[in-house]
């Protein structure tokens, strides 16, 4: 079974990209399926079952969802082996921008739109400069100039990821992404011992533990204050 | 070639005297580089400590890998001539049907219009990705793809920058908060081109030649009319975009002479195809294809008659915008008749 990581941020075109890219993948015959993490709610399940894909989903509640990725990400492959998929997806969004769920020698694509504004290429983190393939969508609502300075800026931060436009509507260029993705010699059977691409954040304060009042005598642990002063 | 230990022991400074275009590399990091003058890059990145990397999520064995593969890159673009395709070539596939298509190979030369048409979901998509694709047989159509009438190099596909097809459609629009030209400045610096204001005042002529309304360099891109936008982004696709094949979706017949921005794109030697249903749109191209259950069913050359057809409907077309010409105005639409039997 390949094991394919997909994140981006927030309605990227993570979801229809998937389904668009799967499809054509089932009418050779391939099979497939997906798990979606996300934070507190999703429905994209529904569309998944909708395009005949099995699907679960799993949703990190007051966990940070990367970390809650790592967790289970060796249970969702077992999962997937049972079923007997040939690739097996799984989804998630990039909440915070800085992380990514990408796993060493594990396919990782950062899916990307065109609206969401030029310099975003440079405030994501790993999940965009680690990625191997970086998806860029909505290209059928902007100019070309705009596709290609966005094209530009992506391929500034991470030249060696193959840059793809996809055009989640239509699928447009979904095929040729299948043909990227899926690799019937290449098996994945365990994650055991596997490294991420990048480590998670440190993050362990009074608030990461339920302190809601604010004030100097409630901050414990990793506390860091802001720079206010004039330069 | 450089290697890690060279980029490990020189200066930003002295990197950019050496590759002047990491300035966009730099500029996406984010870490500071530029202005540390005296430290070389191994300096700079021991300097950071851990709390320092993980708050940039900076990975210094990940960030030289990319260093060296974006010189290496710039490298082989900037030692290549400009990529010239004079010609594209179809090799027939099938239908979805499994039927084969019925012509020997299908040509599309620099400066020559090929019109496409056929009713939605026939099948433009897939010949347009096909193309953008580079299709080696390798796709749900079966077809081939060559450039300049060889098999062509998998650069088309996966190097960055260097993408086969430019796309122009109705419903694209400008979203970037900027002037005309800034937002060419932007345009131009992504290519590295070296002429660069000349080549934007050029663009921003060809677009006031081509919409009827004025507009200046200062106006903000978002405040153009559609016709100021739509011969805006003509200009800048036939002048400053890198891929050389266009594909046009429909040209709306408003507030932009539409034989214009066809001979713009053919003056700059692209391949110009053109999905439309506008038969003076489509009896200006060379030739057209006619694309029905997701193949190539027809290649229609454009006859002497066809294009004698073209120039009656120009008139009734030149008619009808000096209708609209007079409605604007205030004027009454009445004489209409009269014009044309006086014209008699």
């Amino acid at each position: 079974m390949n094991l394919i990581t997909i994140s981006g941020p927030p309605s990227s075109g993570k979801t229809a990209v998937i389904i668009k890219t799967a499809e054509t993948l089932m009418q050779r015959g391939v099979k497939i399926g997906a798990v979606k993490f996300d934070c507190l709610h999703t429905d994209d399940d529904i569309a998944y079952e909708k395009a005949g894909i099995p699907v679960k989903k799993g949703l990190s509640g007051s966990l940070c969802p990367d970390h809650y990725f790592v967790s289970n990400i060796e249970a969702v492959l077992e999962w997937g082996l049972k079923e007997g998929f040939d690739v097996l997806v799984s989804e998630s969004a990039g909440l915070c921008n800085r992380c990514s769920p990408y796993i060493k020698e594990i396919k990782a694509v950062c899916v990307i739109d065109n609206l969401s504004g030029i310099n975003t290429p440079k405030k994501i983190g790993p999940m965009l400069r680690m990625a191997d393939i970086v998806v860029i969508t909505k290209g059928d609502i902007v100019s070309q100039a705009e596709r290609e300075v966005f094209a530009a800026r992506v391929h500034s931060v991470n030249p060696a990821a193959i840059v793809m436009n996809i055009n989640g509507l239509t699928g447009q260029g979904a095929y040729e992404l299948s043909t990227l993705l899926f690799n019937d010699k290449h098996h994945v059977d365990s994650l055991k011992g596997r490294k991420l691409r990048f480590s998670m954040p440190s993050a362990l304060c009074s608030y990461c533990l339920g302190e809601t009042r604010i004030g100097e005598s409630y901050q414990m642990g990793n506390v860091r204050k802001i720079n206010l002063e004039d330069n | 070639m450089a290697s890690k230990e060279y980029l490990l022991k020189t200066s930003p400074k002295d990197l950019l005297i050496r590759f002047p275009y990491l300035h966009a590399f730099f500029a996406g990091q984010t870490i500071q580089l530029e202005g540390k003058h005296s430290l070389s890059l191994q300096e700079i990145i021991q300097e950071i400590d851990e709390t320092g990397l993980e708050d940039n999520a900076f990975d210094a064995e990940n960030f030289l890998n990319q260093l060296q593969e974006f010189i290496e890159q710039m490298q082989a673009f900037m030692g290549q001539s400009k990529n010239v395709v004079d010609s594209l070539t179809i090799l027939p596939g099938t239908d979805k049907s499994g039927t084969p298509e019925s012509f020997d190979q299908l040509v599309f030369e620099k400066s020559k219009i090929t019109s496409i048409v056929g009713p939605t979901g026939s099948g433009k998509s897939r010949l347009l990705a096909d193309i953008e694709w580079v299709a080696q047989g390798d796709t749900p159509t079966s077809r081939t793809i060559l450039i300049n009438g060889e098999k062509p190099s998998t650069d088309w596909r996966f190097a960055s920058g260097k993408k086969l097809v430019a796309q122009l459609s109705q419903n694209m629009n400008f979203v970037m908060d900027l002037s005309v030209i800034e937002f060419l400045e932007l345009h131009a610096r992504s290519r590295m081109i070296a002429n660069e204001t000349v080549v934007i005042q050029r663009i921003i002529d060809a677009a006031n030649d081509l919409a009827g309304e004025k507009f200046s360099a200062n106006t903000p891109i978002t405040a153009l009319s559609g016709g100021q936008s739509r011969a805006l982004m003509i200009a800048d696709t036939a002048m400053l975009s890198s891929s050389p094949v266009v594909l046009i979706d429909e040209i709306e017949n408003a507030g932009i002479d539409r034989k214009k921005a066809l001979q713009l794109l053919i003056g700059e030697e692209k391949v110009v195809l053109m999905a439309t249903h506008d038969p003076i749109l489509a009896l200006m191209a060379d030739q057209r294809i006619v694309i029905k259950n997701g193949g190539i069913l027809k290649v229609i050359k454009t006859s002497e008659e066809e294009k004698n057809m073209l120039s009656v409907l120009e008139e009734a077309d030149r008619k009808l915008q000096l209708l609209r010409g007079k409605l604007r105005s205030g004027e009454l639409i009445a004489g209409f008749d009269q014009e044309k039997t006086s014209k008699k």
